[in-house]
């Protein structure tokens, strides 16, 4: 029975998370207009809304042109392996809290892997490069192999920023579980700020969110695919419907990290009245990580793009460093 | 260091064909680009897809029919090419334009200025990924192009400026639509300075990229603000005054180091600066002709030939054969917004010039490109494409 209750919640979670994504491009492209001074999509269906998956029918519908002199099996695998880590990582970030229960079953996480959770998440996000790789290495293109290169090293550099980034949290909250790291935001400081570890670790937080916009190639970090430079970097070569599952990918991913910020900065689906009415649990953890969508579209119009060895330098002579003076700060307030 | 009985270690390079279907390469340039990993070792500009015989077919028009075909060589800056030939054209017949015709001139290739560098600092912030400005440009061109379509019925390719004058005077509340963008474009320079000038990333990705030396950029016959942002003051528009640039007070700004943060600093002064020229020349606007009344070089008005019969005849003669130009040669430059736009013709006495050649700003500007891009990364290269502002329309002509 405990398989059926968590089969069922896989289904809505990965129906929740890749129906929603239409709903992110939409709204990246009414944000981006309005910062913008234009209108953006406004002709299908009310507002535009229904704007991505008109995109969506027609990019189905297009040619799927292959180039020749490619390594077919990886050049198909490769949009595969990228959208598949995606959607997987959502499966341990709690949307609703253990009180959250349907006929007895919690409902409020997939699954709450108690001895690795964020490292289940660190772990599954990794796998996305490779499809990014392998897609640049397939295509037999030069601007996609730059494309590629770029984001393995761009990728691997941030990938240790992530990891040491959340040590402090991982530290002060004692453990690896994402539902016991909200768990233990929720006593505030000094009876009255919210208990969240955006406060107790503010350095720790904007280096995880620096970090997760290099992870999802979002700007000022998005060189792999820098059109003016590459084209359109690894996925150059890739049309109809292999070029948008790199495109649904890349806004999965957005929304993933966004939630993963939620549940690890931001006090996940903590709130006031919470634990009298454990649903409000979901629309806060919502709420929260829509803002954070919108804050990754807000930087996305306002920034330019940061230079290849600008974004390397960046990540290992200002961003570890900083990273690791907040272990050691975090370890001695700890132990002290 | 390395062992003297090693062999010097390399690796391989990669040839990358740049163009000319490429986003950021401004039109149709193509550029072979030898790279180690992502850093260029050699840059070698190919140009002419774009070619279009331009000045063979000026040598098959008269006088007056060259001028609509001068527009299509910079399509971002019509005006400005309009005038470079009328005023070779008048220096060659010894004419003297009215004084409004003079302000008039002067208010549109201002405005042509703003345009150009507008689409310039669009299309500069999109090649690094600062998508916003774009838009915000763009808006602020389409006030300027209805300003041009109020005064000669054409957005893209205006060309209004005639020999001896303009097409037409300006018309009613054309100059209040005028003020209005006037008294709204400071605003908006603040705005797009407030997006980059001192945005970290911006800085980061412009200064001390592409440096060219003051040296550099006068052996090369660089011109325009790309000179200019190399620290040297020249400005046609000071150093040979024309349209009666001397009459107006306005600076000429300077960068320092040569590089791509320098260039767009002198193009937004510049642009400050051209509203300085057009809020003085449209205050100082004198009554008058808007073109000379020696119907022998000009179109004579739609009144005079209804009411005159010299006029029709004069009419008839001007469109059906032209008028002779007395033997010669001139060139007579102008500051474009891109550089030194000058036409050279030569005259056998015929209706027609005998040799026509375009000293076209892009062309030269484009030849810095190798100088500057060499030894630096392909990310740069992008951004000095974008920095030293061509068309190809008028680099292939």
């Amino acid at each position: 029975m405990e398989y059926v209750v968590m089969a069922a919640k896989a289904v809505v979670v990965f129906a929740l998370v890749s129906g929603s994504m239409p709903f992110i491009v939409w709204a990246e492209r009414k944000v981006m207009a309005d910062a913008q001074a234009r209108i953006g999509p406004n002709r299908v269906g009310p507002f535009g809304i229904l704007q991505s998956f008109a995109d969506a029918l027609k990019l189905i519908f297009k040619e799927d042109v292959v180039p020749t002199g490619i390594d077919k099996r990886i050049f198909y695998l490769a949009p595969i392996l990228s959208i598949i880590p995606a959607l997987i990582t959502f499966a341990v970030v709690p949307y609703g809290g253990p009180d959250l229960k349907l006929f007895g079953y919690p409902v409020g996480y997939v699954a709450d892997l108690k001895d690795v959770g964020i490292l289940y998440v660190f772990a599954v996000t990794t796998l996305g490069v490779y499809g990014i790789v392998l897609a640049g290495w397939a295509s037999n293109n030069k601007y996609s192999l730059m494309g590629a290169l770029r984001s393995s090293a761009q990728m691997i550099s941030y990938e240790i920023l992530l990891g040491l980034s959340i040590m402090g949290v991982v530290i002060g909250s004692g453990s690896l579980s994402l539902v016991e790291i909200v768990q233990a935001q929720a006593t505030p400081y000094f009876g009255v700020i919210p208990g969240i570890w955006l406060f107790a670790q503010p350095l720790g937080f904007l280096i995880f969110l620096i970090a997760s916009l290099a992870e999802a190639n979002r700007v000022p970090f998005d060189l792999p695919e820098a059109e003016s430079e590459l084209v359109a970097g690894f996925h150059t070569e890739y049309s109809s419907f292999k070029f948008a599952m790199f495109f649904m990918a890349e806004y999965i991913n957005l929304l993933t990290l966004s939630g993963v910020i939620t549940t690890l900065f931001l006090g996940g689906w903590l709130g006031p009245g919470v634990d009298r009415f454990p649903i409000l649990g979901v629309l806060y953890f919502s709420v929260k990580t829509v803002a954070l969508v919108y804050f990754f579209i807000w930087l996305r119009a306002t920034l330019p793009r940061l230079r290849y060895d600008q974004l390397m330098r960046f990540a290992w002579k200002v961003m570890l460093p900083a990273a690791l003076i907040n272990i050691f700060i975090t370890a001695y307030w700890v132990a002290r | 260091m390395a062992h003297p009985a090693a062999p010097e270690i390399r690796t391989e390079t990669m040839v990358l064909n740049m163009g000319p279907q490429h986003p950021s390469t401004h039109g149709v340039l193509r550029l072979v680009l030898e790279l180690d990993g992502e850093t260029i070792i050699r840059c070698v500009p190919h140009i002419g897809y774009l070619h279009t015989g331009f000045e063979n077919t000026f040598e098959d028009k008269t006088f007056h029919q060259v001028i609509p075909i001068t527009d299509r060589m910079d399509y971002l800056a019509p005006l400005s090419n309009n005038l470079a030939y009328c005023l070779a054209v008048e220096k060659l017949l010894g004419l003297e334009v009215p004084e409004r015709a003079q302000y008039l001139r002067v208010i549109l290739v201002e405005l042509q200025r703003i345009a150009s560098h507008l689409v310039w600092l669009g299309t500069h912030g999109l090649d690094l990924g600062a998508v916003t400005p774009f838009w915000h440009t763009f808006r602020e061109r389409d006030m300027i192009l209805d300003l041009f379509e109020g005064i000669s019925g054409v957005r893209m390719m205006t060309s209004h400026i005639r020999i001896g004058g303009l097409a037409l005077d300006i018309l009613p509340g054309w100059a209040d639509q005028l003020r209005e963008f006037l008294r709204i474009f400071p605003k908006r320079v603040d705005d797009y300075e407030g997006l980059l000038t001192r945005n970290r990333i911006w800085v980061q990705r412009t200064q001390g990229i592409g440096v060219l030396s003051a040296a550099d950029a006068i052996a090369l016959g660089v011109s325009g603000p790309v000179l200019r942002a190399s620290g040297v003051a020249h400005d046609l528009r000071k150093a040979e005054p024309y349209c009666g640039y001397e009459r107006f007070d306005f600076e000429v700004p300077v960068g320092q180091n040569g590089d791509v943060y320098d260039r767009y600093r002198v193009r937004l002064a510049e642009m400050r600066q051209s509203h300085r020229i057009i809020t003085q020349a449209l205050e100082g606007l004198p009554e008058g002709d808007f073109k000379i009344r020696d119907w022998r070089y000009t179109l004579p008005t739609r009144q005079e030939i209804k009411t005159s019969m010299e006029a029709l005849i004069f009419h008839f003669k001007f469109v059906s054969e032209g008028f002779s130009a007395p033997v010669g040669e001139v060139y007579r430059p102008i500051e474009g917004p891109k550089g030194e736009i000058g036409f050279y013709i030569v005259s056998d006495g015929g209706r027609k010039p005998w040799r026509c050649r375009v000293r076209p700003p892009s062309f030269v500007n484009l030849q810095a490109l190798p100088k500057i891009a060499e030894g630096r990364l392909i990310a740069d290269l992008v951004a000095m494409i974008g920095s030293i502002d061509i068309v190809l329309g008028e680099v292939d002509r």
